[in-house]
């Protein structure tokens, strides 16, 4: 792929001209006496047998129009956005990688998407049968004991592993006060510690971008109830000390938890179990490809070791020895539910599919993800700053400091990159990187594409040394210019408002 | 393997630029005695996962091949074709979290349609861009309403919210200080008023109520609001079946402050009870302390309409121990999914669904209430669900009526929750008259067993 | 520069002491790096702080910071001006986006406060950990 830097130079537009890309609002396109429905006749008498202060009015400003235009306008919006299925989607931390379509039409078989949970388990046993075989599946690749497959993402996830670390501890006596996380940690860890009664004890990074044992013996007390811990952490370092700090933790009576949203980086290759991990949460749309939808839904399962199995929630599945499948809503120790139902159930059957469409082979997938992640790595690091030259495994943390010099921040990098071609990486995070550009390429790249992202990133390095206005004023090229997030948030314009 | 487009060619080349002879020599960091590959059976081919998943899927009972009349916070209504032809756009698909709106103007501007059609339907003025769940969008919304009174203690729940709800609200308020008390249903099948009203007190930040409730009866969101606001405290509206929104006074009228709970009727299938679409709506004055992802309206540069995620400041990846919500994503595929569903059905087909189902739901229960051995404990008005006691336990005659094909009901004895010969009963558009007197006759076949 | 006539604290509020009144506000510094603001959120009348207590919070697209006050005192005004328009306490941090003034409650605590040349030395200390 080449890039001529001419092609891409911006044409001004007529700001009286709409675009051609722009699309009406859905309440927009409305016109009384337009259907895009249609019901069978009532076989029933119709009755109303509910008080009339009980009932509404119709539903004003709801909208009156075709499948027609329905079709056309979801199909123009969807156009808006930028897709993995149009390229290199490098969103650090996010893992956007392609999502194997089989697993899409499994999970709309009648007997998943058309299935009820409440269902007698005598007419259930294939999706009991489903969620207890990926359990299976996730005790073999973490090495744990157990698995509970019904938080809804990761950050409920979390909350469901803090909370059985608190219900064991508590269990012996003294649930404990503090939880201890590195300062690189995704937000949602020290959340979840909040929601789960703690308080958060952050803990410096060392020069290396690693946890600093001595920093970690030091806050270990018999106060803390565990270190989270992400691993490898959200600079893409694996903490090679692993096994001394899971010994420092359990020493004093700790849990070691496992942030495993990047277990992509090493699924198939390593198991949590052995490094002394008691509990960790699992990202199914990170690791195992489901689609990330614009935004959900994702699926949290976590597992634990043997410890806090009792305080797994409610419900889990058990198979019985006659090879029947089974509720176990009594666990008296149980901290609860977390939802309803068993969870994001059409999630479990994409990622079961994909787990056996790669099955003894998956470690593959960390093989890719880290050599894609390194080689960008290599190809960039005389032009963009490193901070921790320490080694990486599935995704890179650059920063802006060269480009600062020339006023050109992070967010003006990931602005010009779409004009490019590609998604902007992740920005500004993790915390510890200022100006950072974190990116993660994924296993689903091919060196093709890993080259055009390499020469645009290159490109925009050059841009901003000759040319840095280019860059400040990017995208030139997307469906609109610069969005003023600004006035957004200072004049809240949240909804659709009829008559306007 | 067809997902990883590295040549062996290519491999050997990144290799050399990074400066390595093998991928393993990426791994270093990764100590020996933690490696370990994992004991999985060899991959499988597209044919052999089609047969495997087809094998798993033909053991279950579905609401396409049954006579289908479970509820309990889940409905079966029908969903246009093009719903889900749509679903499958790799721009819908494949992209995620509309963090960078320039290229995100399709999901955010669709979000936005999101939450305007539960403004509409909810009678409020501001909804957020979904959350996980019904159970969920209730503890959240009742972590809202401890924020805005500044320092109250204490929720007062009605025990006519959905089981699992009040369970959820148990395990996320267990270490945060929140008193939680519940208030039993009269004889009529809704909360009692006299004693809701009789639990709220100046500590009181919350009271929710829900409607339909778990039991199917309507209630009147006013007893709630009225009560909470006399103590000032905020009136919380539940929704487990958000059809009903179509029909039914809505929370907005009724003075609620907030409503929450499971918009998964409006547009998306059951799934097995997930991913389903947790919705969250408030007045604008409490706007600043609604939880999870909301979609504003803003101008890009050259001063056109465009969309942008915003206060997304409170948010965990940002305020850390200081979030105000453990919602992360939001279900965005399912708000799709949502919004094509309301935008195709609109005014007329919403409320159209509502009627039908309500119609239905009051045939088929004055038929079961003739049956000698079925009464309806609740006299109440009901929406499209209703429970039913039977002559002996409901779960093993549900469970004899599902091997003849027939899914009858939801026994409350797989909440623990009341009498074991009760079972709740749900109608949607989508069961035929024939339907409901095939379940009528094996009731009544059954119940006469002995 | 830092007005060499306030008080500063390391959350970077500044005070400005006019008789028993103390006039708040955030620094230049801060202003610049939450970047623009975007809402306020500030205590009622009457409201009785302790020196170092949470006072409100500001907030823009990237941040959200609680804001704390350098001194002990019974909120008497309330900038209303910078609530309804936020981005004034960007353009004018020392002067028209003042945030509220304090009744002060004693003459001792000024004096844990830094001076406009130690603060300007705290900020670069603060930038070079980065």
């Amino acid at each position: 792929m080449s890039l001529e830097v001419e092609e891409k130079t911006p044409v001004p537009r007529d700001p009286l001209d709409p675009g051609p890309r722009h699309e009406p609002l859905v309440f927009e396109l409305s016109g009384q006496g337009k259907v895009g429905y249609s019901l069978p006749p009532l076989d029933v008498p119709d009755v109303t047998a509910i008080p009339r202060g009980l009932l509404r009015p119709e539903i004003a400003g709801e909208t009156e129009i075709t499948e027609v235009e329905v079709a056309r306008h979801f199909t123009r919006l969807s156009q808006l956005n930028f897709s993995i299925d149009q390229g290199l989607y490098p969103l650090g931390s996010c893992t956007m990688k392609h999502n194997p379509r089989i697993n899409e039409e499994m999970a709309r078989l009648a007997g998943f998407a058309a299935a009820h949970p409440l269902a007698p388990e005598e007419v259930s046993q294939g999706t009991l049968e489903l969620a207890w075989r990926l359990e299976k599946a996730l005790i073999e690749l973490t090495g744990l004991t157990r698995v509970t497959l019904q938080p809804s993402a990761g950050a409920q996830g979390e909350l469901a592993g803090i909370l059985m670390v608190r219900a064991a501890l508590a269990k012996e006596g003294n649930p404990r006060r503090t939880v201890l996380i590195p300062d690189s940690a995704h937000g949602t860890n020290p959340a979840s510690a909040h929601f789960a009664g703690y308080t958060v004890r952050e803990l410096k990074s060392n020069a290396r971008g690693t946890l600093d044992l001595h920093v970690l013996e030091e806050a270990m007390t018999e106060d803390v109830a565990a270190l989270m811990l992400t691993v490898p952490n959200t600079l893409g370092i694996f903490e090679d000390r692993i096994l001394e700090i899971a010994e420092i933790v359990h020493g004093k009576g700790g849990y070691l938890y496992c942030d495993g949203a990047n277990f992509n980086s090493f699924v198939g290759i390593a198991k949590p179990g052995l490094m002394g991990i008691d509990v960790m949460h699992m990202n199914l749309h990170k690791t195992f490809a489901t689609p990330h939808g614009g935004g959900g839904p994702g699926s949290g399962p976590v597992a634990v070791c043997e410890k806090l199995v009792p305080y797994l929630p409610r419900p889990t599945i058990e198979r019985r020895p006659d090879g029947t499948y089974v509720l176990d809503l009594q666990r008296p120790d149980s901290i609860g539910r977390l939802r309803t139902f068993f969870g994001n159930y059409g999630m479990f059957v994409r990622a079961l599919a994909y787990i056996v469409s790669y099955g003894n082979r998956i470690g593959e997938v960390a093989q890719g993800a880290v050599l894609n992640a390194n080689y960008i790595r290599a190809r960039l690091a005389s032009l963009y700053h490193l901070k921790y030259d320490t080694p990486t495994l599935h995704e890179i943390v650059f920063s802006d400091k060269k480009q600062v010099e020339r006023g050109v921040h992070n967010v003006d990098i990931g602005k010009r990159l779409m004009d490019y071609g590609f998604h902007p990486p992740t920005i500004s995070f993790p915390l510890i990187v200022h100006g950072a550009l974190m990116i993660e390429p994924t296993e689903t790249e091919g060196r093709a594409s890993l080259d055009a992202f390499i020469h645009a990133m290159r490109e925009i390095a050059r841009e901003v040394e000759e040319d840095p206005q280019i860059v400040l004023n990017a995208p030139h090229t997307m469906p609109v210019r610069r969005v003023d997030e600004v006035a957004a948030a200072r004049n809240l314009v949240l909804r659709w408002k009829p008559g306007s | 393997m067809k997902f990883l487009p590295t040549s062996d060619a290519d491999r050997a080349e990144m290799l050399a630029a990074i400066g390595v002879s093998s991928v393993d020599d990426l791994f270093v960091s990764i100590p020996a005695s933690v490696r370990q590959a994992p004991s999985l059976p060899p991959p499988l081919s597209e044919i052999e996962v089609r047969r495997m998943f087809g094998n798993l899927a033909k053991k279950n009972a579905n609401a396409r091949e049954t006579a289908f009349f479970l509820g309990a916070g889940l409905y079966h209504h029908y969903i246009s074709a093009i719903a889900d032809q749509m679903l499958y756009r790799s721009e819908w698909l494949t992209a995620y979290t509309p963090y960078q709106p320039e290229v995100s103007q399709g999901t955010l501007q669709s979000i936005f349609e999101f939450q305007t059609h539960i403004c509409l339907l909810t009678g409020l003025d501001v909804a957020n861009a979904s959350l996980y769940e019904g159970a969920s969008a209730l503890v959240e919304a009742l972590l809202m309403a401890e924020r805005l009174s500044k320092g109250r203690t204490k929720v007062v729940l009605s025990q006519a919210v959905h089981p699992e709800y009040r369970e959820t609200v148990r395990t996320y308020l267990a270490n945060l200080a929140i008193e939680v008390v519940e208030v039993a249903v009269g004889p009529d099948g809704a909360t009692d008023a006299a004693a809701l009203a009789a639990e709220i007190d100046e500590k009181t930040f919350a009271v929710a109520v829900q409607s339909p409730n778990f039991y199917g009866i309507v209630e009147d969101w006013i007893a709630a609001s009225a009560a909470a606001h006399a103590k000032g405290a905020l009136g919380l509206a539940v929704v487990a079946e958000a059809a009903s929104l179509a029909l039914l006074a809505s929370p907005g009228e009724k003075g609620i402050d907030i409503a929450c709970g499971e918009a998964q009727s409006l547009g998306v299938p059951m799934h097995n009870g997930g991913p389903i679409l947790g919705f969250l709506a408030c007045r604008t004055a409490h706007q600043r302390q609604i939880p999870g992802r909301l979609v504003g309206q803003t101008r890009d540069a050259e001063g056109r309409r465009a969309f942008c995620l915003t206060l997304s400041t409170r948010e965990q990846h940002i305020r850390r121990e200081k979030a105000t919500s453990n919602i992360c994503t939001n279900q965005g595929l399912m708000a799709l999914a949502a919004n094509i569903h309301m935008s195709l059905l609109g005014k007329h087909g919403l409320r159209e669904v509502a009627q039908q189902s309500h119609a239905k739901a009051e045939y088929l229960k004055g038929r079961i209430s003739a049956l000698p051995e079925y009464r309806l404990p609740y006299p109440g008005p009901t929406f499209n669900e209703f429970l039913v006691e039977g002559p002996r336990a409901a779960a093993p005659m549900i469970a004899e009526l599902a091997r003849r094909g027939i899914l009858a009901g939801v026994p409350l004895s797989r909440f623990g929750a009341g009498p074991v010969n009760r079972f709740l009963v749900a109608v949607t558009e989508m069961n035929t008259r024939e339907e409901m007197d095939r379940l009528v006759s094996a009731l009544s076949e059954i119940g006469r067993e002995r | 520069m830092n007005p060499e006539d306030l008080h500063y604290t390391k959350s970077h509020e500044w005070v400005r002491i006019d008789g028993e009144i103390g006039t708040i506000g955030i620094t230049d510094h801060a202003q610049k790096e939450l970047g623009e603001i975007v809402y306020l959120e500030l205590p009622e009348l009457g409201h009785v702080y302790d020196a170092e207590a949470e006072f409100g919070t500001v907030e823009s697209v990237k941040a959200v910071s609680e804001l704390y006050t350098p001194l002990s005192g019974e909120v008497v005004e309330v900038n209303k001006s910078a609530v309804a328009q936020p981005g004034i306490v960007n353009d004018d941090p020392y002067g028209d986006g003042w945030l509220i003034k304090l009744k002060l409650s004693s003459d001792e605590e000024v004096k844990r406060l830094m001076s406009a040349e130690d603060y300007g030395e705290y900020v670069q200390s603060e930038e070079k950990a980065k």
